[in-house]
């Protein structure tokens, strides 16, 4: 394929494997945050090329496999309202609920529609005003700053009938739970790129220094990771265990003053729970209090949806980086993307699914590694 | 781990309605076609389950297809729904090694819909019915009621004559076949998702469709022995090349970097999270032919204007047998999978 060949050159990879190939001594674990990245990973076969010493462990930073059920279910609830519309980004149609997808809502008579922005929804809120708009809002600090501008424009743009179900969820708690975890086995992460090219890197410092890890900003194109992994392991390898900005095309120190500005009007931190993960302490977003009136949870009475989680699913400890999908007994049996149990085999990002459809040639000489104990 | 009981689970059990991606050209699409038409049909002809049935009238060889046309919005650009109802019946024919001969033509009208766009889907239509050599036969036509219908809905079937000595069928490729696109990949579909979605992409993106039976004529010139040929419509390369090893049993290889994707294409996926391997085409072909022929097939596509950017993507082999691997740039490898249903864009 001829594009972005810049970031996909095999000679700059090549040297880039060198490096790290010449600069491993010992094995090391790493954490790639964001399932963009880990798809990068398993498309291209970067894992296979990586020395064995260098372990990659994928985590939790799939917006949509953790995405919690009680939330899918909401959603669900409130798309099947014949007055509503249903908006949402595509890759969450096809995301299990308790018994049901939106894909079937939309088969059963709902008006679930995919857009591409959330700016699409407020427009179709506008061309149908004897309507209730409603748009799933869910994801990562990338997602979060449009979102919000779209709740800022409804609220300015006097727009009664759009609301948004909101689940958004933050990177930095979640690397905290990670490494709290007593079964941890990160040494370093690879922090999402575009996470920070929002955010900054103003969070990571603290906990880079509390947690002995390298944090290496890491865009999503192979010798983004690679150059990724290279930082890291040079850390590592020599004790280091500092902030570092290889991506530095899109990340700035400071993040988007202007997106975190948007963002500190609409939302305000809460607690929130990842699916399969359980509870983060201020790990999510929801709408503040000044803009109650465009939120769907406050809006439609949605309360007391009793949840079922599929009791042979183990994305939770997946999404931890405590198992690598195919070591879960129902995968590829019980759980494939034809019939999944958990978001991690349906999303577009989900590691179970980037499993599953890259790698099952090599399944069965796919080997266990020990990492070095967490320093 | 055993890989061979990765067999995909009981089919329809959790969709007791219809959804989008039965449609999709996918693994939806084959189960309702596998567990439901075809025990309800029945018939030796159906179970070719090629895109063209070939089956013997009055001593001749007839291939024999139709096809519903559904696209929204009903002008793309590059073509119309009228050039696509056309162009893909013709091509399926093709892909059997026929040249179509007569088609039929069933418009499903929706109440509501303006003369002037039937006229222009209807001018359309003819104008390519004359490019790619083909008489409209006969035609029907239905209106519904407003809101039961995106406007305008062609269904068209064609049939034509399988040339003596051509068998083209998946049953015929064996390992060592080399496996040939006829040029760039990924542009209708992301042609038709610029308009249908409002979406630009800095450059506009032209529709390929295009009648393919010249370029299988001057591909069967240079030997009547080619293995298999498909149109990827449809999901894209990815679904042909499976539903290829998957009927043949043998493993498909390809190498990714030479897969032929333009830079808009690329740029339009990589932006949406698609991947151009399931786009839908209109105007390209796969063809799996034997080794021996392959530089010549090859020459001969270069020389016709729909197959001037031909190029070699890989080969079949006996390991892995019904599955599709690709050699990615970096020299790692991957499973390239038959798709689900639909592609979705994806949330970041």
């Amino acid at each position: 394929m001829k594009y972005i060949d810049e970031f996909q050159d095999p000679e700059l990879a090549r040297r880039l494997l060198d490096d790290i190939h010449a600069t491993v001594t010992r094995p090391w674990a790493l954490m790639e945050v964001c399932g963009g990245q880990t798809h990068s990973i398993i498309r291209h076969g970067i894992d296979q090329l990586l020395p064995d010493q260098v372990e990659l462990i994928h985590g939790p930073g799939c917006p949509v496999c953790v995405t919690p059920l009680e939330v899918i279910d909401k959603a669900l609830e409130i798309a099947s309202r014949p007055q509503v519309i249903f908006c949402s980004f595509g890759d969450m149609l096809r995301v299990p609920g308790t018994g049901r997808d939106l894909f079937q809502v939309r088969g059963e008579g709902g008006d679930v529609r995919v857009v591409y922005s959330p700016l699409d929804a407020l427009r179709i809120a506008q061309q149908n005003p004897d309507r209730e708009v409603v748009f799933f809002g869910i994801g990562f600090e990338t997602t979060a700053p449009p979102n919000a501008m779209t709740v800022h424009q409804a609220r300015k743009l006097g727009i009664a009938n759009f609301s948004m179900l909101v689940s958004h969820v933050r990177v930095p708690p979640a690397i905290e739970a990670i490494m709290s975890s007593p079964n941890c086995r990160v040494q370093g992460f690879l922090a999402a790129g575009h996470v920070c090219s929002v955010m900054g890197v103003g969070e990571y410092p603290e906990l880079a220094e509390r947690f002995r890890v390298p944090i290496v900003v890491t865009g999503f194109e192979p010798l983004d990771i690679l150059e990724g992994v290279r930082r890291a392991v040079r850390q590592l390898e020599r004790g280091e265990h500092t902030v570092d900005n290889a991506y530095a095309r899109a990340v700035r120190p400071e993040g988007n003053p202007a997106a975190r500005a948007m963002l500190e009007d609409v939302f305000e931190v809460t607690d929130r729970a990842w699916r399969g993960i359980g509870v983060i302490p201020d790990s999510g977003w929801r709408l503040s209090s000044k803009y109650r009136d465009h939120d769907a949870e406050y809006r439609f009475s949605v309360d007391g949806i009793r949840t079922e989680e599929p009791a042979e699913c183990r994305s939770g400890e997946v999404l931890q980086g405590l198992l690598k999908p195919h070591e879960c007994e129902a995968f590829g049996t019980l759980c494939t993307p034809r019939t999944p149990l958990g978001a991690t085999m349906v999303s577009s990002e989900g590691a179970c699914a980037a499993y599953y459809l890259y790698r099952r040639l090599d399944m069965p000489a796919t080997k266990t590694r020990e990492a070095t104990p967490v320093v | 781990m055993d890989v061979e009981a990765w067999t995909c689970p009981a089919p329809l059990r959790d969709r007791p309605r219809v959804v989008m991606g039965h449609g999709g050209g996918g693994v939806l699409s084959a189960e309702l076609v596998q567990q439901i038409f075809a025990p309800a049909f029945g018939g030796e002809v159906l179970a070719q389950m090629g895109d063209a049935a070939v089956l013997s009238l009055g001593g001749a060889r007839l291939a024999f297809s139709t096809d519903s046309y559904v696209v929204r919005p009903l002008f793309f650009p590059g073509g119309s729904i009228g050039d696509l109802a056309v162009n893909g019946t013709v091509n399926d024919l093709a892909m059997s090694g026929a040249r179509a001969a007569y088609l039929s033509c069933g418009f499903v009208l929706e109440e509501g819909v303006e003369l002037d766009v039937v006229t222009r889907v209807s001018e359309a239509l003819g104008a390519a019915a004359r490019t790619a050599g083909v008489e409209v036969a006969t035609g029907d036509t239905k209106v519904v009621e407003a809101g039961h219908g995106d406007g305008i809905y062609i269904n068209t079937a064609g049939i034509g004559l399988v040339p003596a000595g051509v068998d083209l069928r998946p049953q015929r490729v064996v390992p060592g076949d080399v496996v040939i696109v006829s040029g760039a990949i990924g542009v209708h579909g992301v042609a038709v998702m610029s308009v249908r979605e409002g979406l630009e992409f800095g450059v506009e993106i032209k529709s390929d469709c295009a009648a393919l039976g010249g370029l299988v004529d001057a591909m069967l010139a240079v030997t009547p022995d080619l293995h298999v040929l498909r149109d990827p419509t449809r999901g894209g390369l990815a679904a042909t090349l499976n539903e290829i090893a998957q009927a043949s049993g043998t493993g498909v290889v390809i190498r990714e970097r030479d897969v032929p994707v333009p830079p808009a294409v690329a740029n339009a996926c990589a932006i949406l999270g698609l991947d151009p391997m399931y786009i839908a085409n209109e105007g390209k072909l796969v063809a799996f032919v034997p080794r021996e022929h392959a530089d010549a097939v090859l020459e001969a596509m270069r020389a016709h204007p729909l197959g001037a950017d031909s190029v070699i993507v890989g080969e079949t082999v006996e390991t892995h047998p019904g599955m599709v691997v690709a050699r990615t740039g970096l020299g790692g490898t991957r499973v390239v999978d038959l798709p689900i249903g639909e592609q979705l864009p994806r949330i970041c």
